[in-house]
């Protein structure tokens, strides 16, 4: 391995981001362009009674006025299914404007193309729709006498009950019982680019600029809905603004791009404003979890029953799954998890990062808090002792880690010195704590076959191609060290080309599965070249390592050296001009293992807070994290830092400042601004650390990468709420941790 | 952060509904155009200069994304209408490195990977460079309570705060 790889080098693209110059799909501009604007729906359930155009059609500028009557009407509508696995992926099974029916608030009723962006915004406001509404359903209070048991979630790829043993007897013969229920309000992604598609046709050919996690999956997804040939439809974008699960999926947005721009006869933006990012990317639900623990006075866990329910739309059984965590990271022999579903009127919610296991993780690790309280035990040895060494089918982990890093987090974080009464420690009006909480989240090998090319010119310079997507992972960088590591080459003769389907496939870099698929496919294709250009030269008469075996041959520096006489060596670019190449290219493919491998796949971590209470006005100061994390090969430290620390940050966020409510009177959203949404500011964040323990995997990929883009959110809530029982002495069982509620929660 | 409210050059007379001529100077360079009234001074930058370092959150003045300068001082470009800029020297991200040397900013950003995505980055480094200026970088506080209106949801926080304090404690003070 060379040392390349694991290096914390600065982001190629950096240059790019710090002087404006990297386009983002806003900022392509396309000769003619037209601007197009949603109007969206004013009631959450019912139909449109008429849309009277004339006073926009008069305003100026307006090109065409889409709605539910001339709208066309959709070749084929796919199932949802999650991008990772490669098929059409829409993220809900719906498509708006192809009937008069009004399924919820925000859904697209109009699209107005103009000239300018102030004549389509100005248009736009200007359509009068009216409406026959009736009754939203649209919170779990509203529903919850209608809630049913799920049988498949996550678009059907898993099944919603999760069950061994038998916990209802664990639980009534336990000699400890807990017994909490959770309420958590909903969360929006709101990556600070709104999403964006431009649509440009040539003939029957249909060009999209679209921020997103998968090129691919929208590509799929609009070739079916457009009754068109994937050939047909190209997918390019350059950098994505941010995405944390809004952009995983398609959404109707971008093919309403692309049939604006067939409709007016010329290229389409179609931006949504902020507002519109509320309502149409999918969210993360508003939940209940009750959670019910069984265990021994010894402290060993003998039952979990984990129960979530939520609301999904009218269309799809959608549901974060919330238990994967409390099966697997403790491990207990008698376990029952489920979903619970009520059907409202809502858009389908969808992935919103560290989907399903920050909530599912918080209800564990606050509950596993409790219950180290009410034994007396260190709540990190109570972890530790519970944590197996297998997963509930008895198969090994394929690396593990956790042990080590809540033992290395908790002597960092000086863990020995706590006090563990709650309630003791003062800093003047502040009342002060400290948390903790372990963090696994999943592998899942849903992905199809993988592809990267590696090129090699004839003057030494390298590309390398994948259809993957920059949403600021920094997989340009970290792909130029694989390549770099894998052909041994300097990693500044490297480019990295990504963000287009015209390249060879990768999936949606989604479940923080990215790191681990693309690396593997571009380390196959480098290893791949390399090997040709190595036979090409032991081949060669004319070469002076003609004749060695290949396995005598070492690379580096973009030479081919003997490795029994380093004199022996010539470089690539030699070897090809020799032999009148102008290039050598080569494709590579990584299969991944089955779903179903006999391994436990989790990546582990440890999560560490302490916390600033205010006694008199309930506010929650985050002052310090340390997180602690086994994701194994790190390609790229800085970066994976980097994300780690956003995980946390955001975890963070949803401890105390994130959470939007519908209100149940209009089926609207109550929060639709970043100045209502609370998100963490500068002035908000701790002092913050996080660090790796280092673990091998020999079953991920043929580098051993996990990925690292979501772990760092898991536990990082609990360990800042259990730092609020530490202060406080109170267990608030709600998110966000409010200033109102925590009040409510303190004596006096 | 402040709104530049300063009216003196557009008052002269009324404009618009429609299209009229408008002279913007943008990174030392002049620029007459034609806008309408309710064009502002991002959509300006973006949709008619092909500046489009510049970037659009929220477009409604709560994530600092679309921060520029306006005579030195930082404004927020989606709540600036265009026409108020004529007679003023507008700075863009675009207008902050040098003959193609990045500003010290800049190069902390990158060397401090004080970014992810990099779609605040521009609004980051207009507030990060016009802070050391305003003097308000002399503690970790300050700069964490004077950098709040620009929101980074990747959350490079603390990488942004450690790139300020690089350069505000460089000899030249980042220039």
């Amino acid at each position: 391995m060379s040392p390349v790889l694991g290096k914390p080098v600065n982001r190629v693209d950096g240059p790019d981001k710090v002087t404006g110059t990297g386009r983002y799909t806003g900022d392509i501009v396309l000769p003619g362009l037209a601007h197009a604007m949603i109007v969206r729906s004013a009631v959450a359930n019912g139909r449109v009674l008429s849309i009277d155009t004339s006073l926009a059609e008069a305003a100026g500028g307006v090109l065409g006025i889409m709605t539910h009557e001339n709208t066309p009407k959709v070749a084929a509508q796919p199932k949802l299914v999650p991008s990772l696995a490669g098929q059409p992926a829409p993220g809900e099974s719906f498509f708006p404007m192809q009937d008069d029916q009004v399924h919820y608030w925000g859904q697209p009723v109009a699209v107005v193309v103009a000239e300018t962006l102030e004549d389509a915004a100005y248009a736009a406001a200007l359509l009068d729709v009216t409406y026959e509404p009736g009754v939203p359903v649209a919170t779990i209070e509203d529903g919850r006498n209608a809630a049913y048991e799920a049988k498949m979630i996550f678009g059907g790829l898993m099944p919603a009950r999760d069950e061994r043993g038998d916990v209802d007897s664990a639980l009534a013969d336990a000699e400890v019982k807990l017994d909490l229920t959770y309420h958590y309000a909903a969360n929006h992604h709101n990556p600070i680019e709104p999403a964006v598609t431009t649509a440009q046709w040539d003939g029957d050919r249909l060009t999209l600029y679209d921020s997103t996690m998968g090129v691919r999956a929208t590509q799929l997804t609009v070739a079916q809905l457009l009754g068109m040939p994937l050939s047909d439809v190209r997918v390019i974008t350059h950098f994505v603004g941010g995405a944390f699960g809004s952009k995983a999926m398609v959404w109707p947005h971008v093919t309403l791009a692309a049939m604006a721009a067939r409709f007016v006869g010329r290229p389409v933006r179609l931006a949504l404003t902020r507002a519109q990012s509320f309502t149409s990317m999918g969210l993360r639900e508003e939940q209940e979890q009750r959670m019910r623990v069984a265990a021994r006075r010894d402290g060993q866990v003998t039952g979990i029953k984990h129960e979530k329910l939520s609301v999904t739309s009218p269309f799809d059984d959608w549901a974060e799954p919330a238990t994967g965590s409390s099966s697997q990271v403790y491990g207990p022999e008698n376990y029952l998890g489920t979903h619970h579903l009520i059907r409202g009127n809502t858009m389908t919610p969808t992935f919103t990062r560290a989907p399903g296991e920050s909530f599912g993780s918080f209800t564990l690790e606050c509950t596993m808090d409790a219950l180290a309280y009410e034994l007396g035990m260190d709540p990190v040895e109570l972890r530790i002792m519970n944590h197996p060494p297998v997963d509930p089918h008895g198969n090994a982990w394929s690396s593990d880690g956790l042990a080590d890093c809540l033992r290395s987090g908790a002597d960092r974080f000086g863990w020995a010195e706590r006090d563990m009464t709650p309630g003791t420690r003062r800093d003047g009006n502040w009342l002060i704590g400290t948390g903790v909480a372990a963090a696994g989240y999943p592998v899942a090998f849903f992905m199809p076959v993988q592809h990267a090319r590696a090129r090699i010119f004839h003057d030494g310079s390298v590309i390398i191609q994948t259809s993957t997507q920059e949403f600021g992972t920094g997989v340009a960088t970290a792909m130029s060290q694989v390549a770099a590591d894998g052909l041994g080459v300097d990693m500044d003769v490297v480019r990295f080309e990504l963000g287009d389907t015209d390249l060879p496939n990768t999936t949606s870099a989604v479940g923080s599965m990215g790191a681990t698929m693309v690396s593997s496919a571009v380390h196959n294709a480098a290893t791949t070249l390399r090997n040709d250009l190595i036979a090409l030269a032991v081949n060669d008469d004319a070469s002076p390592l003609h004749g060695l075996s290949p396995s005598s041959v070492r690379v580096g520096d973009g030479r081919m050296t003997s490795t029994l006489d380093p004199s022996i060596s010539e470089s690539y670019a030699d070897a090809l001009q020799r032999n009148r190449l102008l290039d050598m290219e080569a494709l590579g493919s990584w299969t991944p293992p089955p779903f179903d491998t006999p391994h436990g796949l989790l990546t582990f971590g440890a999560q560490f807070a302490e916390v600033a209470v205010d006694k008199d006005l309930g506010l929650v100061r985050v002052r310090r994290m340390l997180g602690v994390f086994a994701p194994g090969r790190v390609l790229n430290p800085k970066l994976a830092r980097s994300q780690l620390m956003g995980g946390m940050l955001w975890g963070m966020q949803q401890a105390i400042h994130e959470g939007n409510r519908i209100d149940r009177q209009s089926g609207r959203w109550a929060l639709n601004s970043l100045g209502e949404y609370l998100v963490a500011v500068h002035a908000d964040v701790p002092e913050i650390e996080a660090d790796f323990v280092e673990v091998e995997d020999d079953v991920v990929g043929p580098l051993g990468v996990k990925g690292v883009g979501e772990v760092g959110q898991v536990g990082a809530a609990a360990a800042v709420a259990n730092a609020v029982f530490h202060a406080t002495g109170h267990r608030f069982t709600e998110l966000p941790l409010t200033p109102e509620l925590v009040m409510s929660g303190l004596p006096g | 952060m402040a709104i530049n409210q300063s009216t003196a050059a557009a008052v002269n007379s009324v404009r618009g509904p429609a299209s009229e001529p408008v002279n913007l100077t943008v990174n030392g360079s002049g620029h007459a155009i034609e806008l309408e009234p309710r064009v502002s001074l991002l959509d300006a930058l973006r949709e008619h200069l092909d500046l489009t370092g510049t970037k659009k959150g929220c477009d409604q003045g709560t994530c600092g994304a679309c921060t520029v300068w306006m005579d030195g001082r930082r404004v927020l470009s989606c709540l600036t209408m265009a026409y108020s800029c004529e007679g003023h020297e507008v700075t863009t991200i675009e207008g902050v490195a040098q003959d193609g040397e990045l500003h010290p900013m800049q190069q902390a950003f990158v060397d401090h990977d004080a970014f992810q995505c990099g779609f605040c980055t521009p609004g980051q480094i207009m507030s990060a460079i016009a802070l050391l200026r305003e003097g308000n970088a002399g503690t970790d506080e300050e700069i964490a309570e004077h950098m709040s209106g620009n929101l980074c949801r990747c959350a490079a926080y603390p990488n942004i705060h450690a790139a300020i304090r690089e350069v505000r404690d460089a000899d030249d003070g980042g220039r």
